[in-house]
């Protein structure tokens, strides 16, 4: 542990401008710091410099298949929920070149990537967090690890954002993700505004978090400054936009294949995929072999989805031909076999599959509708899409 | 030249746009030159080889008697077959003409309308011939033009996506213009131009053409909610690919 550094499960109050010594102290020490900027009328995520580039004052709405951002009546930096980008871009990113290999003659080279980049997030949400270690579990266990990932996964720096602000569409207390961070963060804040107040309760998650903390100038953390970042989450807590019901869901549907609700979602679903990359857990990919006319070649990994006609093609065609089995296999691996497969679920309530669906089909609601009236049109199966 | 592989590049009915994507290659024009012989290719040199060719690239809609013969020649004396562009993979937007009379166009535009002899339709190459591999776009797009070289050289199939425009936005990080109100075609659109449109912040036009099962009756509800007329759907489908099935049938499903 760094000598001056301050221990894990200290709290601790920080100043506004406290955000862009933290950014700074971040950067001096070798981490490119990516947070929340307004772009394209959006909260996204790119390289932040200093506070400036905070979204101060803006936060946004959000329902099925809608996206607007507005004016806050207050200065807040933090003050929105989880937009169109997660941190998935960074440490799985939607194109990466694996390898590149050129020919001279008989002689094949084979060029490795570098990867060396040391990410700091800032502004991570809960149910972010508990989407980084879905990936986690996903990318680094079992006798294959993704080496790459877990390279950036290890250089990376997670300043965690306890919500203030619940989405219309956010449902992570249903999925138990939210909206505080518990664990897996180097720091967790909380902005608390009042009147003239604006200040940060910071949380030490980590040690390489405690040493950073230890730059900036900051005050022990009051019982009062305690209770007033509990409250923040409280009512963010109560004002989710949707509640998925979780009681039985993966027999649920691992019960139901034949439901006709499957039927009536393929009706309105377009299989544009959007859902699946907008998914912080989702990690489909292809890999891409491209050769070029001057002699090299490389590998290429994009994110690849349920929702496309080449993803389940094996010899002799295409398993999934239609929206329905597309559409079936998706929410039935998100909602249940994962629990098979990865021991959790791979949901995490951020809500981005229902916002950023062109035609707003909302994840929480088809489940609800097939546990309304399941049994009522069960002629059993296994329940393998 | 031995050895080379031989290289014919066709224009049918068309702009002559898809064939300047080949052209607009620049840095990798020598390198292609050196790769293949470049036997006949009228837009870019006067010296026209004859046949057999091993690829021929072929550009435009069939709209005449003629070019109906002409392309049948031209399969005749090609090992491999590809369309470039909308116009030669679904009649291009000169196809607005299978939906209208093209003897009344004919007469308001030319002056002595009895010099032309045209058909009733503009129609695919794919309609006539068998195509071997076809290449969405208005135009094309030259990464995926130089894609299908190499691999056809190389002998290995050309990676190109069939999947949704949305899935090229996704990847660029763009953000979903449909979500934010704007009406957007690219749910069920082909990707290939790397989301050029909603890059710009502006809704897919559909330049590649449908995806391979594209839900447009779900799309176009979806665009009346956001405000559009029966009228804006009906010439959003209608445009560079008017006659390919899918946005033909939905084009129909709304009025003027
Ligand atoms: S399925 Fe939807 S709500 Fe759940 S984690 Fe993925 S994007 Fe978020
Ligand atoms: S659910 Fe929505 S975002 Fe997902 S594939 Fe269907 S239409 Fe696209
Ligand atoms: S802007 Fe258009 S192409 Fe891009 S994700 Fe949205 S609907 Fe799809």
């Amino acid at each position: 542990m760094a000598q001056d550094g301050l221990s894990v499960g200290v709290k601790a109050v920080i100043g506004r401008e406290e955000i862009g010594a933290l950014i700074a102290a971040l950067s001096a020490r070798g981490w490119r710091v990516l947070g929340p900027r307004v772009r394209d009328g959006a909260i996204i995520y790119d390289d932040v410099a200093g506070l400036d580039d905070l979204p101060a004052g803006w936060t946004d709405t959000q329902e099925a298949g809608r996206y607007r951002i507005e004016r806050r009546t207050d200065a807040a930096l933090f003050g929105y929920a989880v937009g169109p980008h997660s941190w998935k871009r960074f440490l799985h990113p939607p194109v990466e070149r694996l390898w590149q290999a050129r020919r001279e003659g008989d002689k094949v080279t084979i060029i490795a990537e570098k990867n060396d980049e040391k990410f700091a997030f800032l502004g991570v949400r809960a149910c972010e967090l508990a989407a980084i270690m879905v990936q986690d579990r996903v990318f680094m266990e079992g006798p294959y690890p993704d080496t790459a990932y877990r390279k950036r996964r290890e250089n990376t720096f997670l300043i965690a954002v306890n919500c203030g602000e619940a989405g219309g569409t956010c449902f992570c207390v249903s999925m138990k993700t939210g909206p505080k961070a518990q664990a897996g963060f180097d720091l967790a804040l909380t902005e608390l505004i009042e009147g003239e107040r604006h200040e940060f309760l910071v949380e030490v998650g980590s040690e390489a978090g405690g040493a950073v903390l230890a730059d900036l100038p900051r005050r022990p953390a009051a019982p009062e400054d305690i209770a007033a970042a509990e409250a923040v989450t409280a009512r963010t807590a109560n004002a989710m936009g949707r509640t998925l019901e979780t009681e039985g869901l993966k027999e649920l549907l691992q019960g139901n294949p034949e439901h006709p609700r499957w039927d009536d979602v393929a009706q309105r679903c377009l299989a544009c995929a959007n859902c699946t990359m907008v998914c912080p857990t989702c990690f489909c990919t292809t890999i891409a072999d491209v050769s070029a006319l001057d002699g090299t070649a490389e590998r290429v990994r994009k994110w690849d989805s349920c929702f496309s006609l080449d993803f389940s093609y094996i010899h002799g065609g295409s398993v999934r031909k239609e929206t329905k089995s597309r559409y079936r296999q998706w929410m039935t691996h998100k909602l249940a076999h994962w629990i098979d497969q990865f021991g959790t679920s791979g949901c995490v309530g951020c809500g981005r599959c229902i916002t950023w669906c062109p035609v707003g089909i909302d994840i929480t609601e088809e489940a609800a509708s097939i546990r309304a009236d399941s049994g009522k049109c069960q002629e059993g199966g296994n329940g393998r899409a | 030249m031995a050895g080379k592989k031989r290289l014919a590049v066709w224009k049918f009915a068309s702009c002559d746009g898809c064939q300047l994507s080949l052209l607009d290659c620049e840095d990798e024009l020598l390198a292609v030159a050196e790769a293949v012989e470049i036997a006949y290719f009228p837009e870019a040199s006067s010296r026209m080889a004859k046949g057999p060719y091993d690829l021929s690239l072929v550009e435009g809609s069939i709209t005449t008697e003629h070019d109906a013969l002409r392309i049948r020649k031209v399969r005749r004396q090609s090992k491999f077959l590809v369309t470039i562009g909308a116009c030669a993979t679904a009649g291009g937007i000169q196809s607005l003409r299978n939906f209208a009379d093209v003897a009344e166009f004919v007469a308001a535009v030319y002056a002595s309308p009895h010099y032309i002899k045209t058909l009733a339709t503009s129609t695919p190459i794919s309609d006539h011939v068998k195509v071997d591999f076809e290449l969405r776009g208005c135009p094309i797009n030259k990464t995926q033009l130089l894609e299908l070289l190499s691999a056809f050289l190389a002998g290995r199939k050309p990676v190109i996506s069939a999947d949704s425009v949305c899935t090229e936005c996704k990847q660029r990080g763009n953000i979903c213009v449909m979500v934010q109100g704007i009406p957007c075609l690219g749910p069920v659109t082909h990707a290939g131009c790397g989301a050029l449109c909603p890059a710009c912040r502006r809704g897919c036009y559909g330049c590649f053409g449908p995806t391979e099962n594209p839900n447009t009756a779900a799309l176009a509800a979806e665009w009346q909610k956001l405000g559009a007329a029966p009228r804006d759907i009906r010439r959003a489908f209608r445009t560079f690919n008017a006659a390919a099935p899918a946005f033909r049938t939905e084009s129909e499903a709304h009025g003027e």
